[in-house]
């Protein structure tokens, strides 16, 4: 039981992570990026090659991992989302283009990498020995990268200006616009940054789940569950969700066979919108 | 005004006898192209249902999950209780429509991308659904050799023969009757009150709740349509595939429902249609790119949010509004 405890924190310590970057491109600019899974698929190859077949070091791939996924945001946000968000009437349109990024992504990924399942070799040996639990000192690196991760996150936008400038944007866009922010930059910042946090996430775990080019739909619907317990928007929320479903998912596999785990968690959210629709820790809205 | 509604009547005749005429006697011989029309009819069917969510200002990526329920309600019924086809396809829309009310109380509440979500994580659910009730749907093997339908017979009297092999032409008309059935019984939806007050919930829940409409009740029964129609949809795909897999209807497919709507156009009934007939019929004309499929649906997807976010049909309707502003002028002079 320890050792599914412990498993499940590490779990979701990553999965925070995946869940921050929707969170956060979701309240500056009100998209859900339906492409985060495939993002996070991306930053797994980006540490296969350069980690696993060039045998760089483990965190300048990481490092590559949130430059190439912030590149690539940057791209979508600047040529795509803008121009959507500037000329749509309804607000399927958006969703609809984040689709499409998705499928391209992902097709992109099929072509020139196929279906095959790739994996990297743990990043350091040993093993830990907390309570009565082992954790090989790999998952135990990921979490503390994780974790490191996070608290940057948090002081990034706590405390410096884009960051406050970001907050600003998801709170009223018009008066972030009066005081002056420029709103296009500030915009593509945050989707740099919620497309590099898939990117890195899916980079950590690479050496624990499989690359491959079919990973990206799962860990998108996996990002929407967290974000529907947690409450969409809202950071604290994110964290909540990443923990709630990391942790199901360990005791789940821990106790149950196969692919019930799943099944119970869909019915778990559903009952959960049904009492209160707004996630844990959401602000109810009309 | 009067004479651009009577071409517009003449158009959509046009069509009609090129679909059910002129198309199955030109290629009556020819399995595969009737096969891509039958496809192209049934997904059309499939994505008007959401398109009916879309008019109450609900985005559905879970009629995947309906048309699947459909299909196994189907495919477990007349494999293992042989129940006939024709009882089976609106009992597949039955199912369907139960258990979319069931879902839909909780999950109808929810707004926008909310409800984008949480549709989009039950087709997932139903999928892991039929892989873990392997003794009613033989789980990831999937339920193969679904017979076809029998003969339709009423009082003694035949009203549907039986299907014979290698007969495509029977499915198109089938295809093409329910497609047609759906088209009317949402047009004239759409035109009467309920229609009006389906747009009402679209454009403001509340402004709705104030005008005295029931607005849980009316959000359910376009629900509840929309489900009966996937599931109708569905039953028919399998019956006509033979066969039906956990994964016959996944997300991606969700998706590709909601692309028809968007492409033929959100503002208008046969958007759907017009949708589905251009990608599926584009596609199997053009089988060397195949394997880039889902690639160029995806370059098609940005490409339409950016330039054409309205859908192909508004195409149409820019060309009339210009002729309408030209109207004008040309008066002023004479």
């Amino acid at each position: 039981m320890e050792q599914i405890i412990v498993n499940g924190l590490i779990l979701g310590m990553l999965y925070a992570l995946i869940a921050l970057g929707i969170t956060l491109i979701f309240s500056i600019m009100n998209i859900l990026n339906f492409a985060h899974g495939q993002m996070y698929m991306l930053g797994g190859f980006v540490v296969y090659y350069l980690y696993g077949v060039y045998h760089w070091n483990f965190f300048v791939a990481l490092g590559m991992c949130i430059l190439i996924l912030a590149l690539i945001g940057a791209f979508f946000e600047k040529f795509f989302f803008r121009r959507v968000l500037r000329v749509a009437r309804r607000e399927e349109s958006s969703m609809l283009l984040a689709m499409g990024t998705a499928l391209l992504l992902e097709n992109i990924a099929l072509i020139s990498f196929g279906e095959k399942q790739r994996g990297v070799p743990p990043v350091v040996d040993g093993v830990i020995h907390i309570l009565d639990a082992y954790v090989p000192a790999g998952r135990a690196l990921l979490f503390f990268v994780a974790s490191i991760l996070i608290i940057a996150l948090l002081l990034f936008v706590q405390y410096t200006k884009p960051g406050r400038a970001m907050r600003a944007l998801a709170q009223d866009k018009e008066a972030t616009y009066l005081q002056g922010v420029d709103i296009n930059r500030i915009s593509m910042l945050g989707f740099a940054i919620g497309a590099s946090l898939a990117g890195v996430a899916g980079g950590l775990l690479a050496s624990i789940f499989p690359v491959f080019s079919g990973s990206g739909t799962a860990i998108s619907i996996k990002s929407f569950i967290m974000i529907i317990i947690g409450g969409a928007g809202v950071v604290s929320g994110a964290i909540v969700g990443g923990f709630v479903l990391g942790m199901a998912e360990s005791v789940g596999y821990g106790l149950i066979p196969g692919s019930i785990t799943y099944l119970l968690i869909f019915c778990a959210v559903i009952l959960l919108l049904a009492l209160r629709p707004q996630g844990i820790m959401g602000k109810p809205w009309g | 005004m009067k004479q651009s509604r009577f071409s517009r009547i003449f158009v959509l005749i046009g069509f009609a006898v090129l679909y059910l005429v002129a198309f199955p006697l030109y290629f009556r011989n020819s399995n595969y192209h009737l096969g891509v029309v039958i496809t192209a009819s049934i997904l059309s069917c499939i994505s008007l249902g959401v398109w009916l969510t879309f008019n109450i200002g609900r985005i559905n990526i879970g009629q995947g999950a309906f048309a699947a329920i459909g299909g196994y309600t189907t495919a477990i019924l007349t494999m293992k209780l042989g129940v006939s086809f024709w009882l089976c396809l609106p009992l597949s829309g039955i199912m369907a429509a139960f258990i979319g009310l069931l879902i839909g109380i909780p999950i109808l509440r929810l707004k926008g991308v909310y409800f984008a979500m949480i549709t989009l994580c039950l087709t997932e659910a139903v999928t892991l659904v039929f892989l873990n009730t392997e003794k009613l749907t033989q789980g990831a093997s999937g339920i193969m050799n679904i017979p076809r339908p029998g003969a339709l017979a009423f009082g003694g009297i035949t009203i549907i023969p039986a299907y014979q092999a290698g007969h495509y032409l029977y499915f198109y008309y089938l295809a093409a009757f329910l497609l047609l059935l759906v088209l009317i019984g949402l047009w004239r939806l759409n035109v009467s009150r309920i229609g009006w007050i389906f747009r009402a919930l679209r454009q403001s829940d509340t402004l709705a709740l104030s005008l005295g409409i029931d607005v849980v009740k009316y959000r359910l029964i376009a629900y509840g349509i929309c489900c009966f129609i996937g599931g109708m949809g569905g039953s028919l795909f399998t019956v006509s595939m033979q066969n039906i897999f956990p994964t016959s209807f996944r997300v991606t497919d969700s998706m590709y429902f909601m692309f028809y709507c968007f492409l033929g156009g959100l503002d208008y009934l046969l958007g759907p249609v017009v949708g589905a007939f251009l990608l599926t019929g584009s596609f199997e004309a053009l089988r060397v790119v195949q394997k880039y499929q889902e690639g160029i649906y995806a370059c098609l997807m940005i490409a339409l949010m950016l330039w054409l976010p309205n859908g192909i049909l508004s195409l149409k309707f820019r060309e009339r509004v210009s002729q309408n502003q030209m109207k004008p002028e040309g008066k002023e002079k004479g």
